[in-house]
């Protein structure tokens, strides 16, 4: 079941590629992070069976790290919109020079 | 390797797939999160499957509970308008682009997959976390590692998630609002969204 639970890793990666390349929305791009690192996880835990439990604690960190940029991420969007009024990345230009 | 199992597993990857096909595609930010939350629990039910019953649990606590909900709420905060009135996608050419980086990446898997063999030497016997999780219960093989050889690690997340804490406090802080309530001026902590936009 290894070399499936890659393929579905893979498959959900490239989805969330996807959504991150093509929507405008922030909180839906932000959402498609969430899902690449989901992906992630995904391949961490199939190795973890052939290679112990060192994958599981690494999840557990991803999930850790997720959680956090989660907090911050959202602060910004919503520090954004407060300003704008909007949260499409196509009105939020500032820094593109 | 028992036929049901086999059947179970590939349920659940296929619902996970099409739930993120559909998620992606969604113009309301609320149906997409939901969608999301479908995948989440998918996945959840993988990790299961794959023995790892702790990281299951978790998954539904921590992302489909906490970070999912945290999302919506967020969502909901902000009064984006109506489905029909966001316009979302872009032009052709990212369709075209991450269109492309998808199927190099599902050709890559295609062509790699019957090929996929782990290195031998570090590969455990079959049955390793399954004779574990018999012995030691589903949570106390992971959380050996983690409070052990992944001690430091463990601490310094810590320390991530107080940052990560103080930050969204602050960055999600009114103009001019100080912590203990007082007034704004010179010299005081200006709100950050103020920083954002003025670049002061």
């Amino acid at each position: 079941m290894v070399a499936e639970s890659l393929f579905f890793s893979a498959v959900l990666f490239a989805v969330g590629v996807i959504g991150v390349l093509t929507r405008r929305n922030a909180i839906i791009i932000f959402m498609c992070v969430e899902l690449m690192l989901n992906a992630v996880n995904l391949s961490f835990i199939a190795f973890s069976r052939l290679y112990g439990f060192a994958g599981q604690v690494f999840v557990i960190f991803v999930m850790t790290v997720a959680a956090a940029e989660a907090a911050v991420g959202l602060a910004i969007i919503i520090a954004i919109f407060r300003h704008r009024q909007t949260v499409n990345m196509t009105a939020i230009n500032l820094l593109k020079g | 390797m028992s036929l049901f199992y086999q059947f179970v597993f590939y349920v659940f990857g296929l619902v996970a797939v099409v739930s993120a096909c559909i998620f992606v595609t969604r113009k309301s930010p609320v149906a997409a999160a939901l969608w999301l939350v479908n995948v989440m629990f998918s996945l959840s039910a993988l990790y299961i499957l794959l023995d790892a019953q702790f990281i299951g649990a978790i998954q539904v606590l921590v992302y489909a509970g906490a970070i999912m909900v945290v999302f919506l709420f967020v969502i909901m905060l902000l009064n984006l308008g109506q489905p029909g009135q966001l316009v979302d996608t872009r032009g052709v050419l990212p369709w075209l682009g991450s269109g492309g980086v998808a199927i190099v990446v599902l050709a890559a898997v295609l062509v790699r997959l019957p090929r996929i063999e782990a290195v031998d030497a570090l590969q455990l016997p079959p049955e390793t976390l399954e004779v574990a999780t018999r012995a030691a219960g589903a949570v106390a093989p992971v959380a050996t590692p983690l409070f052990t050889t992944y001690l430091l690690a463990f601490e310094v997340t810590s320390v991530l998630l107080l940052v990560a804490v103080v930050g969204a406090v602050v960055l999600g802080r009114r103009r001019g609002e100080m912590m203990g309530g007082g007034g704004h001026g010179r010299g005081e902590l200006v709100g950050a969204d103020e920083v954002l936009v003025h670049g002061r």
